[in-house]
């Protein structure tokens, strides 16, 4: 036990939980705690705006697999992390608020939370449907206890973002602090190991199946399970389909990757997650952006399903084997029996079938004409980063192609906003990915509407020296609203154009970054050079045409057999 | 679609401030509806019971349970067993009174039904009535002909019969 004051056992608190550094922005109801940061190890890195620093947060979360911590003032700085924690929450990132709070008593009113003080809003009471875990501290002396427990809870079973309210008194006062390591928490016991007889129904259905097949969700990414997946996809010889969440959990260079399925998966995993008899979905939700219609998902399907949230099985589709547990331990033990029981596989029929549809996808796929199109810029990028490279993503038409083209290698290398499709996160989550990883070299595949709404963050980028690139795929459109005005709505386009503003080259020499204008994928990749090795944040207009579409698609309120090629 | 049934949800919870709200917010935003939710303090200190009724298909109840029990203040969840339980609900009804005659008569039927006069004056009587939803539901259709001025109830709260009882740790 030791006596301290409020702020410097938050300071403590996130010293013991490994916290390097934080994002946010100061206030009011924050001055106690930075007082003490003036004398932490801790970084805090100055974001423009709230939701930037709730991004950077999740960004760095998702790249280096542990907690991210965001920091707010009370009332506008609290609301303006709620979509950065939406985002997080629905996506399973562990992302840490922390938020000021007015105090719970002052000298002339003796209770001051609940009176509408300045800057006073209840972030517990917003924050409820969109956190895994909130609380808000009542006494200097519950911090320790309650840092503990956002962090346990944040980052163990299935992950989600937490939040801690501290009104000012109790960031001042004195208290006995008590840092022990249990945490004790009644009501929260995650169930991270499978049930053995389960694991024996999957394997017996895996080897009995004749066209298996993977399905790889966020959870894979999340739980580190990729050699694990890797191993059960060639023992058996499977194919792998990623949901847009497991996007870079298997490599898409390996023969047997098919892609994402989706709204915009590939026409090849589309079609062939239709032909399995046996799907292994592991760590994925079953979204409706990933199934289209669920009646004729998957018709041929025994579905065995592994999810460390037991609230998932059986939500969206009916499984033959649901397996409450880890992605990464529960693969391990599917593999411990398979490595006993097959030899290594050689490609059989349904191999050969799959080989054949991916040689046919190949050579059909279309890049666009012309000479710098999303798809080719995308393809020309991948060849001029090093495999472990990061990619961040806005929203929209610039998210789906680099979904579509980008090929991933490494694990935890596409991060984007999947579940809640938040335009302005793909910048300051390259930021936050660029603090965790900062030998990596980080590019944010932008459009120019999303880019729009956290440019702001160039300001963080270049005065806190986190060089990343950003590639402005600029068609002055919020380019997916009007592709579907364009293919549903006659045409019909509404509050959709931007106009050629601002100057985006400009706009970043006006914040002391790099800015470039180009008009060719040649030029494209000497940028593209020139910034790796300077390692300058650089933000590279490129001009694409507002009639380019998005394809495959799964048109609205279609299934996976109707994906289309184009409209 | 499946059958809808009304099911009796006994949960175990953190008795501290917001906890109805975390758990009342869950139903609102996933679209199950509450049909009636009691909440008392039991056995245990800082522990709270929530007896919430809810009609939906077994899906529903499946994916209400799961949720409830991710959420942290959430201790367990039991899905009670109809046949096996007891149900319990308490109403104050207040009836139009004003002749000898309905006076009588309401007094009668109140004794058939257990329900205790609590409160008498010159234009109404207060009757309390405990027992099963369906009876209050029973007894409240015989009072309105005399004119029912304002009705309060609980919501049901239950137990599993048996010397069994439910273990939060287990």
């Amino acid at each position: 036990m030791a006596k301290m004051t409020g702020a410097q056992a938050l300071l403590e608190s996130l010293k013991r939980e490994k916290v390097e550094v934080m994002f946010g922005i100061s206030g009011g109801a924050l001055l106690p705690i930075h007082d003490v940061l003036c004398d932490s190890e801790i970084r805090h890195i100055l974001a423009r705006h709230e939701q930037g620093a709730a991004h950077m947060a999740d960004g760095y979360a998702r790249a280096s697999g542990t907690a991210g911590v965001c920091m707010a003032t009370s009332g506008p700085g609290a609301t303006n992390i709620v979509t950065g924690l939406a985002n997080a929450y629905l996506d399973s990132s562990p992302v840490i608020a922390l938020t000021g709070q007015v105090p719970t008593y002052s000298a002339n009113t003796s209770y001051m939370i609940g009176r509408d003080a300045f800057q006073e809003a209840d972030i517990i009471g917003i924050t409820t449907p969109i956190t895994k875990y909130n609380v808000q501290v009542k006494h200097a002396s519950e911090i320790p206890n309650a840092v503990k427990s956002a962090f346990y809870i944040a980052t163990t079973g299935r992950p989600g973002p937490a939040l801690v309210d501290l009104p000012k008194d109790t960031q001042t006062v004195k208290a006995e602090m008590d840092f022990s390591d249990n945490v004790q928490i009644r009501g929260y016991k995650p169930n991270t190991d499978p049930h053995p007889l389960q694991i024996k129904k999957a394997v017996n259905l895996l080897l009995n199946a004749e066209r298996p097949m993977v399905l790889a969700g966020g959870g894979v990414n999340l739980s580190g399970a990729s050699p694990e997946l890797l191993q059960i996809a060639e023992l058996l010889m499977m194919p792998v389909a990623t949901t847009f969440m497991g996007k870079s959990c298997f490599p898409e260079n390996h023969p047997l990757s098919m892609g994402n399925i989706g709204m915009h998966g590939t026409m090849l995993a589309n079609k062939m997650i239709l032909e399995a008899d046996v799907l292994l979905a592991v760590g994925t939700r079953f979204q409706d952006r990933s199934t289209g219609t669920l009646n004729g998902f998957c018709p041929d399907a025994k579905i065995i399903h592994i999810d460390v949230d037991a609230a998932e099985i059986g939500k969206n589709v009916d499984v033959e084997v649901p397996i409450v547990g880890d992605a990464k331990p529960t693969l391990t033990m599917i593999n411990q029996r398979l490595v006993k029981k097959v030899k290594k596989q050689k490609n059989g029929p349904w191999v050969k079938q799959v080989q054949a549809a991916k040689e046919k996808y190949l050579s059909e796929l279309d890049l666009g004409s012309g000479d710098l199109t999303s798809p080719k810029l995308l393809k020309e990028l991948r060849r001029l980063l090093p495999e472990q490279a990061i990619i961040a993503t806005e929203v929209g038409q610039n998210q789906m192609w680099a979904a579509l083209h980008f090929q991933t290698i490494k694990p935890r290398t596409f991060i984007s906003s999947g579940g809640l499709g938040t335009m302005g996160f793909g910048f300051p989550a390259a930021i936050g990915a660029k603090v965790a990883c900062p030998e990596c070299p980080v590019v944010d595949i932008a459009g120019d509407g999303s880019f729009r709404m956290t440019e702001q963050e160039l300001g963080t980028s270049v005065t806190e020296d986190i060089p990343v690139i950003v590639i402005v795929l600029n068609n002055s459109m919020l380019g997916m609203v009007a592709q579907w005005q364009r293919l549903f709505y006659q045409k019909r386009y509404a509050a959709v154009k931007l106009g050629n503003v601002p100057d985006f080259a400009k706009l970043a020499q006006a914040y002391g970054a790099e800015g470039v204008h180009i008009e060719s994928l040649t030029e494209f990749s000497a940028v593209i050079k020139n910034a790796l090795k300077t390692e300058v944040t650089t933000v590279i207009d490129v001009p694409i045409s507002p009639d380019d579409d998005v394809f495959p698609m799964v048109p609205p309120g279609k299934g996976l057999k109707d994906t289309v090629g184009g409209l | 679609m499946d059958q809808k049934y009304v099911h009796i949800i006994s949960t175990i919870v953190e008795h501290k401030p917001g906890v109805l709200y975390t758990v009342s917010n869950l139903f609102r935003r996933r679209g199950f509806n509450i049909d009636s939710i009691s909440v008392g303090s039991t056995e245990e200190s800082g522990i709270a019971r929530m007896t919430i009724m809810v009609t939906g298909d077994n899906r529903t109840i499946e994916q209400v349970i799961k949720q409830l029990n991710k959420l942290i203040d959430v201790l367990k969840v039991t899905r009670l067993d109809p046949e096996n339980i007891v149900t319990r609900e308490l109403a104050l009804i207040k009836v139009t009174a004003t002749s000898t005659k309905a006076r009588s008569d309401i007094i009668n039927y109140a004794d058939i039904f257990r329900a205790r006069v609590v409160d008498v004056c010159t234009e109404s009587l207060m009757m309390e009535i405990t027992g099963t939803s369906d009876k209050i539901d029973a007894f409240i259709t015989l009072m309105k002909p005399f004119g029912v001025k304002e009705v309060a109830r609980t919501g049901i709260t239950s137990l599993s019969r048996g010397p069994k009882s439910v273990k939060i740790d287990e």
